[in-house]
C-alpha cells in the first residue's frame, strides 16, 4: 500500500523549451496509446451503457399507450416506493452489521497471522482465504444445503442435544443467515489484503516501538493499525459498496427459503425482477440509477468522515 | 455480494440486448444452437424452446416423420425461467425462438404485447376436431388462437395411502373435512398434511377459482377496460382457510418444486399434495415413488367446498404459440400444430405421467383411459379422477398482466406465511395492488 501513497519522482529538469515540448508531445501520444484500449472498452462497456440505463430511466412504457417521456416520474416512483424502500433498508442495515463484522475478523486475522511466521501460519492464510476462492453462487448452494432443515445437518445435531434446530432461512434469522454467508466468504479476502498492506509496513518501526518499551498489544494498536489503515478505508469501501449491491446470495437463496426472500428484497433484486421479469427496463433502470445515488451518498459520507486518512483517493 | 457495479450490469444487459439486435440477422435463438441433432441437411430448420421432461423424443419424432422442417429445440428453463427470456427477448425485438411453449395462463400476457401470431390462418380447420372446445378456449384471446394446446393440468389430490392408512382416514371430500383429517393426524402426532406454497400462485388461483372468484375479466375487442377483482369473498375466503391451516401448523409453508419440498415429499413429511395431472411425471424425474416411497402414492378428486355443486379447477398445462419473430410463420405454425401431436409422443407422455394429453386421441385412447398407473401403485387415475376433473373444467379469463399479477400473488402469501397479514387482509392488498398496476400501465380499471 506504501507505493500507492509515495509521491512521483521529480522528472529531471530537460535542457531546452523545444525538447522539452517534443518530448511533451510524444509522452502525450504514447500515454494516449497505452489509455486507448483501455478506454475504448470503458466507454463501450460503463459509460455508453450507463448513458443508455440513464435515457431508459427517463422513460415509461405502458402495456396500453406505449412509450412515453416521463423525465423524473421513475424516480419519484422509486423514492415513494415500498418495495424499493424497504430493500435499501435491508442494504443499509445489513451494510452497518457485516461490514464492522467482517473488517474486525479480518484485523485480527490478519495481525495473527502477521506476528506467526510458523507452517501453520502460511496453511491458515491459505484456508480462510479458501472460501473467496468458490464461486459466490456455490457458496450460497453450499449454505442454503447446509441450513436446511430436511436433509442439512443442523437438524441431526441439534437432534442430538435434544433441541430443535435453528431455521436460518425463515424470515426472523434470514438476516444471520445471510450475514454467516457474507462473512464466511468475505472476511478472507479482506484478511489479505490487510495482511499484505501489514507485509509492507518496515519491521525497523516495530524494534524501535520495541526499544521505546512498546508491547506486542501496543504496537498492533498503535504502530500496525495506523500504518495499514488507507488498506482499511480501501476495503471497507468496497464492502459498502459491495453490501449496498447485495444480489447473489438472496437471489440464490430465494428458491431454498420458502417464502422468505421476495423478489424485492434488495434493490438490485428488484430492478432485476422489474426489468427481465415484467419487461419494465424503464422502472429498473431508474431503480439502479437511485441505488446507485444511494451508494453515492452513503460512500461520500463515508469518505468524509475518514477524510483525514484517505490518501489512497 | 457483488463486486461489479450492478447497476452497470444491468444497464450493459440492457444496452447488450440492443447490441444483439445490430449484429444478428438469423433472429431466434440460432440453429446451430440444438439441443438435438438434426439429421435432415439442407431443410428449412424451426427453432423451439420448450421443457417438458420428454421433448427430446418429442422433437426427434418430429424430425423423423417431416422432410420439409426440422425443429430445432433449446430448453432454456422451465416456466418463469423461459418466460423472463422470453420477455427481454420481446423487448429487445429479437432473440425468440420461432415456436415456443408457453402455459395457456401466459398467453394474454404475451398476446396483448404483440409477439405471438394468430394461427388460425395456418390450418387451424385441419386440427381444430382433435381438441376439445374447452382446450381451444384457454389458447384464445376473442376468436383469434395463439397457441396450439398440448396438455392440460386438472387438479387432485395426491396423496399418501401409507400415512391414510396408518392414522385411520379416508380421503377427504370437502375441504371441512380436509381441515378436520388435517387435525386429526397432527393431534396424534403425525406429519403435515399439506402444504401452502407462496410460489405456485397459479395454484392459489385455481383454488380460489374454485370457490367462486374470478380475478379478471377482459374483453380483448375493448382491450383498454379490465376488471380486476382479487378481494371478493370467495378469494378472502380460500386465503384464510390455507392461513388458518398454515397457522394451526396443520400444512407446511414450503415453497414448492425445491429440493427442500421434494425431499419432504420422498420423506412422507406431506400427507397430501393437491396438484395438477402432470405432477407424478415431475416428481418421478425429481426421484419421488422411486425408493422408500415407491408405490405408496394414491389419488382422489379435489376437496369440494360445497359437495352438492363440484367445481373442477385446472393448473398449468402448455401449449406451443408460434411469434411474431418467426421468419415463416406458415412454418412455424406447422410445427406449433404438429409437435407433439403424433400417437408415439403423446403416448410416451401420458405413459410417463409427463402431460395430462388434451388431444382427443390421446384422450379417448382406452389404453389411456384404464392405465393402471405405477406411480399410484396401479390406481386407474385417468378414468377415476383426472378424466372427469378434466372433463368439468369450464376454463378461465386469464389476466394480460399474468407474471405481475402472479408476482403480487407470492408476495401476499409469503406475508401470510410470516403471520404478518390475514388472508382477508392479504386479498386487499393484492387488489389494491394489482389495479394500482393495471391503472399505471394504462389500462381502466373496472
Amino acid at each position: 500500500m506504501t507505493s500507492l501513497t509515495e509521491k512521483r519522482a521529480p522528472r529531471t529538469q530537460p535542457e531546452t523549451r523545444k525538447i522539452r515540448g517534443k518530448v511533451h508531445l510524444r509522452e502525450h501520444l504514447m500515454g494516449w496509446l497505452f489509455v486507448g484500449p483501455f478506454g475504448i472498452v470503458f466507454l463501450a462497456f460503463l459509460i455508453a451503457p450507463l448513458g443508455y440505463a440513464l435515457y431508459l430511466s427517463l422513460f415509461q412504457k405502458k402495456l396500453i399507450g406505449g412509450t412515453s417521456f416521463v423525465l423524473f416520474d421513475n424516480y419519484v416512483k422509486a423514492f415513494t416506493d415500498p418495495s424499493f424502500l424497504s430493500g435499501a433498508w435491508f442494504v443499509i442495515r445489513f451494510s452497518l452489521v457485516s461490514i464492522p463484522l467482517q473488517i474486525i475478523i479480518a484485523l485480527a486475522l490478519a495481525l495473527i497471522l502477521d506476528s506467526v511466521t510458523t507452517v501453520f501460519a502460511r496453511f491458515s492464510r491459505l484456508m480462510i482465504f479458501l472460501p473467496y476462492a468458490i464461486p459466490t453462487v456455490i457458496g450460497a448452494v453450499m449454505w442454503g444445503f447446509l441450513y436446511s432443515r430436511g436433509f442439512g445437518p443442523l437438524t441431526d445435531i441439534f437432534g442430538l442435544f435434544g433441541a430443535t434446530a435453528p431455521d436460518f432461512l425463515s424470515s426472523d434469522l434470514i438476516f444471520y443467515g445471510l450475514l454467516n454467508v457474507v462473512t464466511w466468504q468475505w472476511a478472507g479476502y479482506y484478511m489479505i489484503i490487510l495482511y499484505a498492506a501489514l507485509q509492507g509496513v518496515d519491521p525497523t518501526l516495530y524494534e524501535a516501538a520495541r526499544m521505546d518499551g512498546a508491547g506486542k498489544w501496543q504496537i498492533a494498536t498503535r504502530i500496525k493499525i495506523p500504518l495499514i489503515a488507507p488498506a482499511l478505508i480501501l476495503i471497507l469501501v468496497f464492502s459498502l459498496i459491495g453490501t449496498l449491491q447485495f444480489f447473489n446470495e438472496p437471489q440464490i437463496l430465494r428458491y431454498l427459503a420458502a417464502g422468505t426472500i421476495g423478489s424485492d428484497f434488495t434493490p438490485n433484486m428488484y430492478a432485476y425482477q422489474q426489468a427481465f421479469s415484467l419487461a419494465n427496463f424503464n422502472y429498473g433502470s431508474a431503480i439502479s440509477f437511485a441505488l446507485g445515488g444511494i451508494v453515492f451518498i452513503c460512500v461520500y459520507a463515508f469518505l468524509f468522515f475518514t477524510r483525514k486518512r484517505r490518501s489512497f483517493l | 455480494m457483488k463486486r461489479r457495479r450492478i447497476l452497470a450490469t444491468v444497464a450493459m444487459l440492457a444496452a447488450g440486448t440492443g447490441l444483439v439486435a445490430c449484429s444478428s440477422d438469423e433472429g431466434g435463438s440460432d440453429a446451430s444452437n440444438c439441443t438435438n441433432t438434426i439429421t435432415k441437411q439442407n431443410v428449412p430448420v424451426v427453432t423451439m424452446w420448450g421443457w417438458y421432461p420428454n421433448t427430446q423424443l418429442v422433437v426427434d419424432n418430429f424430425n423423423k416423420q417431416h422432410d420439409d422442417v426440422q425443429v430445432c429445440w433449446t430448453n432454456v428453463g422451465q416456466g418463469s425461467d423461459e418466460y423472463d427470456k422470453f420477455q427481454t427477448a420481446i423487448s429487445a425485438g429479437t432473440g425468440a425462438p420461432d415456436v415456443i411453449m408457453v402455459e395457456a395462463d401466459r398467453i394474454p400476457t404475451f398476446q396483448i404485447q404483440g409477439a405471438l401470431v394468430d394461427i388460425k390462418q395456418y390450418g387451424f380447420d385441419a386440427v381444430k376436431a382433435n381438441y376439445g372446445e374447452g382446450a381451444w378456449k384457454d389458447v384464445s384471446v376473442g376468436d383469434k388462437v395463439y397457441g396450439v394446446p398440448v396438455d392440460g393440468g386438472p387438479v387432485a389430490m395426491i396423496y399418501r395411502k401409507d400415512i391414510f392408512d396408518k392414522y385411520k382416514i379416508t380421503p377427504p371430500k370437502t375441504w371441512a373435512e380436509y381441515e378436520q383429517a388435517a387435525q386429526k393426524v397432527k393431534d396424534a402426532g403425525g406429519p403435515l398434511f399439506g402444504d401452502l406454497g407462496a410460489n405456485v400462485s397459479a395454484l392459489t388461483m385455481a383454488l380460489q377459482i374454485q370457490k367462486g372468484a374470478a380475478p379478471f375479466t377482459y374483453d380483448p375487442a375493448q382491450p383498454k377496460a379490465i376488471g380486476v377483482k382479487l378481494n371478493d369473498q370467495a378469494s378472502k375466503d380460500v386465503l384464510d382457510y390455507w392461513g388458518g391451516l398454515a397457522k394451526k401448523g396443520l400444512v407446511g409453508t414450503q415453497d414448492q418444486f425445491t429440493p427442500e419440498y421434494i425431499s419432504g415429499v420422498i420423506n412422507g413429511n406431506y400427507a397430501t399434495y393437491i396438484s395438477a395431472a402432470w405432477a407424478p411425471g415431475y416428481l418421478t424425474g425429481a426421484g419421488v415413488g422411486k425408493g422408500q416411497d415407491t408405490g405408496k402414492f394414491a389419488v382422489a378428486p379435489l376437496p369440494q367446498w360445497d359437495p352438492a355443486n363440484p367445481v373442477q379447477i385446472n393448473w398449468g398445462g402448455s401449449a406451443f404459440s408460434v411469434t411474431k419473430q418467426a421468419k415463416k410463420p406458415e412454418l412455424a405454425a406447422k410445427v406449433a400444430y404438429g409437435l407433439y401431436a403424433d400417437k408415439e409422443s403423446l403416448t410416451d407422455g401420458w405413459t410417463n405421467q409427463i402431460i395430462f394429453p388434451l388431444n382427443l386421441t390421446a384422450l379417448k385412447d382406452p389404453a389411456f383411459v384404464d392405465l393402471k398407473v405405477a406411480f399410484f401403485n396401479g390406481q386407474q387415475a385417468n378414468k377415476d379422477v383426472y378424466l372427469p376433473a378434466a372433463e368439468a373444467y369450464k376454463g378461465v379469463a386469464y389476466a394480460p398482466f399474468g407474471q405481475y399479477y402472479l408476482d403480487a400473488m407470492t408476495k401476499q402469501v409469503s406475508e401470510i406465511i410470516k403471520g404478518s397479514v390475514t388472508g382477508s387482509q392479504a386479498a386487499d392488498r393484492l387488489q389494491e395492488d394489482v389495479a394500482k398496476y393495471a391503472k399505471e400501465q394504462g389500462f381502466t380499471v373496472q
